[in-house]
């Protein structure tokens, strides 16, 4: 099975059905297929081949939802780009994955069209704007596409099997270059049916998603409503929360995502001015959700049913706390998600058991195939396994369980920085902070924030006689990073505490932001 | 008063950067200028500075999300003030 066949199934047999809900716009499931359709056709004939790369580099909209699955009709591999992702980052992406096509606005054209010369890229698609070939680039919109009478809107011919990839998800890695996940349709297709199964999803489910799709707990939000036949609303953001609590009313939502961000902005409220009586369940995932966060919602909302969980990019999800155990159990992610099977070793790689810390371990079918064309980094994350031949996820998070095999998360392995529920590489930063003249050292830390889950930090040693100012370093910061990797807050010392071996003492050093902030 | 807000806007969120410029019927969501941590700080800034505190179910783009809403929006709450 592929992966788009979500959305085909849905089309035959409940064809007039709202799939998706954006803005003002309501497309049926009959709507979005023929004009995926189109569009993988339009892909075909612009050069895109099975096996080949699409960026789609937009804001959540129609037409981020209509790219996917018509880059996926066409036998391509979808590749999300968070729609604040400046040029260096993009540039970098397009070229490692070798990207034949970038479908964007016309707005982000701007920084996408001087990646493009010397590039892989065969064609551009604008999801509004006109066409054309501004410096020789071939530029097409959606709507000459759509228009276009003579690209069929039947579905084109299927040549890619399950094991094919379906999207390369770029992740934060601890080396400071992003990795591209390799997720195959079965390892997506297994991650969704798992989910659903424990969501206990239905075609009457409406899930209101805020989460951007490039991060893939948004991204599953429109899989998963696609194939029960569920609606989804998009929303850009959770900055104007009344305006989303009013959406989740008016549409009378039934799920709702959340990352703990979101949580910590929602109990600031007065909630009990919004009727909440149709929400089936929320979850949480991205970071862990305080515990008092918990308990209030609980409180709150008390027939709504809130599932903790446990994921990465990596194998998408691993654990999910059954809602009954929430009360008995507010601190655990869970257990392990159906059609998995996980385990916790230590150093040696030797099985621990309850109360024992080690690394957590994933075993199934919705494992990733490895980080694209990045060998030793794969192997490092994908080790042997019980069979021969088999290579399971070694996830780089420290966990423990209970008597009763309940997961506790513990802390990372490495020093990536879990802020508003997405990775930051420290190092990713410090190359960016680097390139600053001025800077002498430069160390990024994480320190717990009520509502970023963690923020980020920039510790800087100015060069002797430079006159630095946060304010020029967090300009710096914003003109060359995403925005969610930019530094909270800065910090400037005369000079950087460091280790026995000379390395920068980050943990000393984020003993003392936290007693700072 | 635009040019307070305008400043406050400059510097907490472009940072004074070159080549971004902000017109006031610009979107701040839609230019990618606000997040939902700075809609929080853009709030406690109305309190700090205008003395006006924003209603959960004020968290509107009507009342936040430009220079000229911020206006209006402002306005209104000081004249059901007074």
């Amino acid at each position: 099975m592929q992966l788009e066949e979500f959305l085909e199934a849905s089309a035959r047999v409940a064809g007039g059905k709202i799939a998706l809900v954006s803005g003002e716009r309501r497309l049926t499931y009959g709507e979005i297929d023929r004009r995926c359709n189109r569009l993988a056709h339009g892909l075909a004939a612009s050069g895109v081949a099975r096996g080949d790369r699409v960026m789609i580099f937009l804001e959540n909209s129609v037409e981020a939802v209509l790219a996917v699955f018509a880059t996926l009709k066409a036998g391509a591999v979808f590749v999300m780009i968070n729609p604040t992702t400046k040029a260096e980052r993009f540039a970098y992406i397009l070229n490692h994955c070798r990207a034949a096509a970038v479908v964007t606005d016309a707005a982000k054209f701007e920084s996408v069209r001087q990646c493009l010369d010397g590039s892989s890229v065969k064609a551009v698609l604008l999801a509004d704007g006109g066409g054309g070939r501004p410096n020789g680039h071939r530029v097409l919109s959606f709507e000459d596409v759509l228009a276009d009478e003579a690209l069929s809107s039947e579905p084109p011919p299927k040549r890619s099997i399950d094991i094919d990839l379906a999207t390369l998800v770029y992740t934060s890695g601890s080396t400071g270059r992003p990795k591209g996940v390799m997720i195959t349709h079965l390892n997506a297709i297994t991650a969704a049916r798992s989910i659903i199964g424990y969501l206990e999803n239905t075609s009457d489910d409406v899930v209101l998603n805020v989460l951007p799709l490039s991060f893939g707990y948004g991204l599953y939000q429109v899989f998963m409503m696609f194939r029960v036949g569920g609606t989804v609303v998009l929303e850009r953001s959770f900055a104007y929360p009344a305006a989303i609590l009013g959406r989740i009313v008016r549409e009378r939502a039934t799920g709702f995502p959340m990352i703990p961000t979101i949580s910590a902005m929602l109990l600031q409220m007065d909630l009990t001015k919004w009727d909440f009586s149709h929400l089936r369940y929320i979850t949480n995932a991205g970071a862990a959700m305080p515990l008092e966060h918990i308990a209030k919602l609980r409180k709150l909302m008390p027939h709504v049913k809130i599932y903790s969980m446990y994921g990465q990019t990596e194998c998408t999800r691993v654990t999910y706390l059954p809602p009954d155990q929430i009360d008995a159990r507010p601190g655990s992610v869970g257990r392990g998600m159906p059609n998995q099977e996980h385990y916790i070793v230590d150093d040696s790689g030797n099985r621990v058991g309850p109360g024992v810390v080690g690394e957590l371990v994933v075993r199934g079918a919705h494992v990733m195939k490895g980080y694209w064309e990045m060998p030793e980094a794969t192997d490092n994350a994908l080790r042997p396994g019980p069979l021969p031949g088999e290579r399971v996820l070694h996830t780089g998070d420290l966990f423990k369980t209970d008597e009763e095999g309940y997961l506790y998360f513990v802390a990372r392995r490495d020093d990536i920085i879990k802020t508003r529920g997405e990775k930051v590489s420290p190092r990713e930063v410090e190359d960016v902070l680097y390139a600053l003249p001025g800077v002498a050292q430069a160390a990024v830390i994480g320190v717990p924030d009520k509502i970023l889950g963690s923020a980020v930090i920039a510790v800087i040693v100015p060069r002797g006689g430079a006159q630095l100012t946060e304010r020029e370093v967090l300009r710096h910061c914003a003109a060359h990073l995403d925005d969610y990797m930019v530094p909270k807050f800065v910090e400037f010392r005369d000079e950087m505490p460091t280790t026995a071996s000379g390395k920068v003492a980050k943990l000393a050093l984020c003993r003392e932001a936290r007693e700072n902030v | 008063m635009k040019d307070v807000l305008r400043q406050f806007i400059n510097d907490n969120f472009l940072f004074g950067l070159q080549g971004r410029t902000l017109s006031d019927d610009d979107s701040l969501l839609e230019k990618r200028i606000i997040d939902s941590t700075g809609v929080l700080e853009l709030i406690a800034f109305l309190d700090a500075t205008f003395g006006v505190k924003v209603q959960d179910d004020e968290l509107l783009p009507e009342n936040l999300d430009s220079i000229n809403r911020l206006v209006r929006f402002i306005e209104k709450k000081s004249k059901a003030a007074a």
